[in-house]
């Protein structure tokens, strides 16, 4: 048994993931990096919404949450802030993070509040069948976009940047090393943490748009996601088929749920 | 080098098959992974490394 694998629910697996669904690595990659930083199980809280990908929950082996469809942050946000102690981790997809739950994500990423969200992006609605979401790229095809979408995609990663955040990577499921590192960092920050996780969807995405095999797939991720200084090496023409990966952005602010805290403790008569 | 093979576990993605970088799997004829040239395998855990269904292992020590 590898030291990750006491992370999860073995009773529960195999997983229901399709087979060469990315999810399986983006979730293995977050149980290494909690035995990496050996993280108390029972100090650590994993909250999901709705989606193939917030699945991940229920075969990680600590206090859980599988909530409602794009509700993951506002649980997660209670949970810290009744107990501050707690490692709060939120798992959530493209949809559930950036679509019916998007409102919920640039607040809790402008509060600053010490958690560390993992996105699984798949550029898809996989579990509803490849509804096209707020990330599928122009032009590609969905069952609600048959001719390709012409909806101009977010950028999670810039999203979280303006909103506030003060930890933003991204990663692959290709790249399945180093993604344990940029979670583990997440974590170790004090404030909001986002990393984006590019994973495939074979069944509900990719065979829509004719990108091969789960393999294909990852090799795509290998060619167009590459580290952030190759990046901006590159010029503004050569960075539309590119994307960076690694941390992209850290800055510091006051963390949530230590300034309220702070504020319970005024409002109590202690004035130290 | 061990490698172990969980088949309950295996769902036939092939993603292990297409990035072992010393042609040691495969798939049988019931679509899960299977070990052809055990031998040939150089240990770089690649396989495990993105297996999503936490189904292949690669020991580089001998079983005690
Ligand atoms: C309030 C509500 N609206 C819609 C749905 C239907 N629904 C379930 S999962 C999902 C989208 C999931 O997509 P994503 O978050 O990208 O996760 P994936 O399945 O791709 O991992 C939707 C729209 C729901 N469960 N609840
Ligand atoms: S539909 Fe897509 S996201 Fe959902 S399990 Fe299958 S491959 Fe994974």
């Amino acid at each position: 048994m590898r030291d990750y694998e006491t992370f999860f629910r073995t009773n529960r697996l195999p997983h229901i993931w399709c087979p060469g669904c990315g999810h399986g690595i983006a979730m293995k990659a977050i149980a290494k990096a909690i035995a990496k930083l050996d993280l108390d199980q029972d100090k650590t809280v994993i909250v999901s919404g709705i989606g193939c990908s917030s699945r991940a929950s229920g075969y990680m082996d600590f206090d859980t949450l599988h909530t409602a469809h794009g509700r993951a942050l506002p649980f997660a946000t209670g949970i810290k802030l009744a107990n501050p102690e707690l490692n709060v981790i939120v798992i959530t997809g493209d949809g559930d993070c950036m679509a019916i739950g998007g409102n919920h994500f640039i607040h809790a990423a402008r509060r600053n509040i010490d958690l560390t969200v993992i996105l699984f992006n798949n550029n898809i609605y996989g579990m509803t069948g490849g509804q096209a979401s707020p990330l599928t790229p122009v032009e590609k095809k969905a069952t609600t976009a048959p001719y390709g979408t012409f909806d101009r995609p977010f950028n999670p990663c810039e999203v979280a940047k303006t909103a506030g955040a003060t930890y933003i990577a991204r990663g692959t499921a290709f790249h399945a090393a180093p993604l344990v590192d940029l979670i583990a960092q997440g974590i170790q920050n004090k404030g909001f943490s986002f990393i984006e996780t590019l994973v495939q969807c074979p069944t509900s995405y990719g065979r829509r748009n004719k990108m091969g095999s789960a393999a294909a797939m990852l090799k795509d991720m290998s060619e167009t996601v590459i580290p952030l200084a190759a990046y901006n090496r590159l010029s503004t023409e050569e960075r539309n088929e590119k994307l960076p990966s690694g941390v992209l952005h850290t800055d510091v602010f006051p963390e949530y749920a230590a300034e309220y805290a702070k504020i319970i403790k005024q409002a109590g008569g202690d004035k130290a | 080098m061990i490698i172990k093979v969980n088949a309950r576990f295996c769902k036939g993605c092939n993603i292990c098959v297409a990035f072992c970088p010393k042609q040691v799997l495969a798939l049988d004829s019931m679509g899960k992974v299977c070990v052809v040239d055990e031998s040939a395998c150089i240990g770089c855990g690649q396989c495990e490394l993105r297996c999503p269904d936490f189904a292949i292992r690669i020991n580089k020590e001998e079983k005690a």
